[in-house]
């Protein structure tokens, strides 16, 4: 007779979840079609990927680079695009100083180039739009972030959704000419007159848990390790339940 | 081989130690953890050995570092791509914990699991015979709470989501049972050195 005390995990949400084994386990070739700037230190790069199996927004895929001698280095993103039917998908990716692979892209890819591509990634983040989301990032965390917000306007959705997004200033705001009425931007270092300059507060989340939509946000919290505490601190401070909160970090 | 026009990599030597598709983090210690770092004290902490073993036992947080002190100082490896080499974690050896509870003949497989509610699944012989261990200290002071503090499974040898955070349990199974992760498309068992990242690696 043994007696047994393993818990049900708690976050894991039944049904929410879509990884196709096959899919993540597949290297796939995607082209390099088009390249944006949208921040001094950030780009935006069109792939390609003509057996995309289809994503949730706030999914990663993990990105191969090969070099003459066999040498790969391979880092997961955050894919930046909503799921449509384009056969294309986008990341945005931060310039990072001696960013192996980011590197690359920053200072040699152009269109034409190819890469290699598996995934969609680890479902717990993503969004498939069915639930009040409360979305806070931080520098390139609004990147799988904005995937949710464009997937929720290209849907129509009415589900509703907010997205607190925090910048060094607003040179630094990626996506700033695409954020609408749901976005509250934060600038922690400048801003423009007469706007506040300093980190997220209690007092952004609060008025936020204030207005809880029937069932409550679902929270998606998405950034460096330090902003992840710390607004995972606020939102748990203001009320919101731990296991709606799901958190990716950046590094 | 699908070459990437102009991508030439970091100047490399070659590192015995570094499983494939793994970079060296160095200093870097990233923090992966999908969920809120709980506020959890060692008053709080007990940890549970069940299931399929002679007799169940918890344990509190003097209980359990009265068991015989255990070291491990080598490599670890994360799923995400980053490894880090010569980590010291001070704790207590898991075969400690087993050879108080006495697992079952029948037991094949272990179900670990958090105080938050983290699963995750290990063969049972990835656990045993001073592979694994119950760990507090890192680098000689209290490990910190976003890395699994007060005490988190180490188990360096598979990818690191197994070392599961701030333990409270295992119990032991005669069947495996895949845990948060195993379940959301990445591997069952996870060994680095054959790059068991996803399900169907």
């Amino acid at each position: 007779m043994t007696e047994t005390t393993t818990p049900v995990t708690r976050f894991a949400v039944p049904g929410r979840i879509a990884v196709s084994g096959p899919a993540a386990s597949r290297w796939q070739t995607a082209t390099l079609t088009e390249i944006r700037r949208e921040t001094p230190r950030a780009s935006t790069f069109r792939l390609a990927v003509p057996a995309w199996a289809g994503h949730l927004p706030g999914q990663h895929l993990m990105l191969r680079l090969t070099a003459a001698d066999g040498y790969a280095a391979q880092r997961h993103y955050s894919i930046a695009s909503a799921p449509d039917a384009s056969g294309h998908i986008e990341l945005t990716l931060d310039r990072v100083p001696d960013g192996e692979v980011s590197g690359w892209f920053h200072t040699v890819a152009r269109p034409g180039d190819t890469v290699e591509v598996r995934g969609p990634l680890s479902g717990f983040f993503a969004w498939p739009g069915d639930r009040p989301a409360l979305l806070l990032g931080a520098g390139s965390g609004v990147v799988p972030l904005m995937s949710m917000v464009r997937h929720h306007r290209a849907r129509g959705l009415t589900v509703p959704l907010r997205m607190l997004v925090s910048a060094r200033g607003p040179e630094d705001l990626i996506y700033a000419p695409e954020l609408g009425a749901e976005t509250t931007p934060v600038f922690t270092r400048s801003a423009p007159p007469g706007v506040p300059v300093g980190r997220m507060t209690a007092a952004h989340v609060a008025p936020l848990l204030a207005e809880q939509p029937a069932g409550g946000w679902e929270a998606y919290v998405c950034g460096s390790n330090a902003f992840a505490e710390h607004v995972s601190r606020l939102l748990v401070a203001a009320g919101q339940p731990v296991d709606r909160i799901r958190i990716e970090r950046f590094g | 081989m699908n070459v990437t026009r102009g991508f030439t990599g970091r100047p490399r030597v070659e590192n015995p130690g570094l499983p494939p598709g793994q970079y060296d983090a160095r200093e870097d210690w990233p923090v992966l953890s999908a969920e809120v770092t709980p506020d959890l004290s060692p008053a709080d902490w007990s940890f549970r050995v069940d299931g399929l073993v002679e007799r169940p036992h918890t344990w509190d947080w003097d209980a359990a570092h009265a068991l015989p002190a255990s070291a491990y100082e080598g490599d670890i490896h994360c799923v995400t791509g980053w490894s880090k080499f010569g980590v010291r974690f001070g704790g207590v050896s898991l075969d400690a914990f087993f050879g108080v509870v006495r697992p079952q003949g029948s037991a094949t497989h272990a179900l670990a699991y958090s105080h938050t509610g983290y699963t995750a699944n290990l063969p049972l012989a990835d656990l045993t015979g001073g592979r694994a261990w119950i760990v507090r200290e890192y680098d000689g002071a209290p490990l910190p709470p976003e890395h699994g503090g007060p005490a988190r499974l180490v188990v360096p040898h598979l990818y690191f989501w197994k070392s599961v955070k701030w333990i409270a349990g295992i119990t032991l199974l005669d069947h495996d049972e895949p845990g948060f992760w195993e379940r959301n498309g990445y591997h069952a068992r996870g060994n680095p050195w054959e790059e068991q990242r996803y399900s169907g690696d």
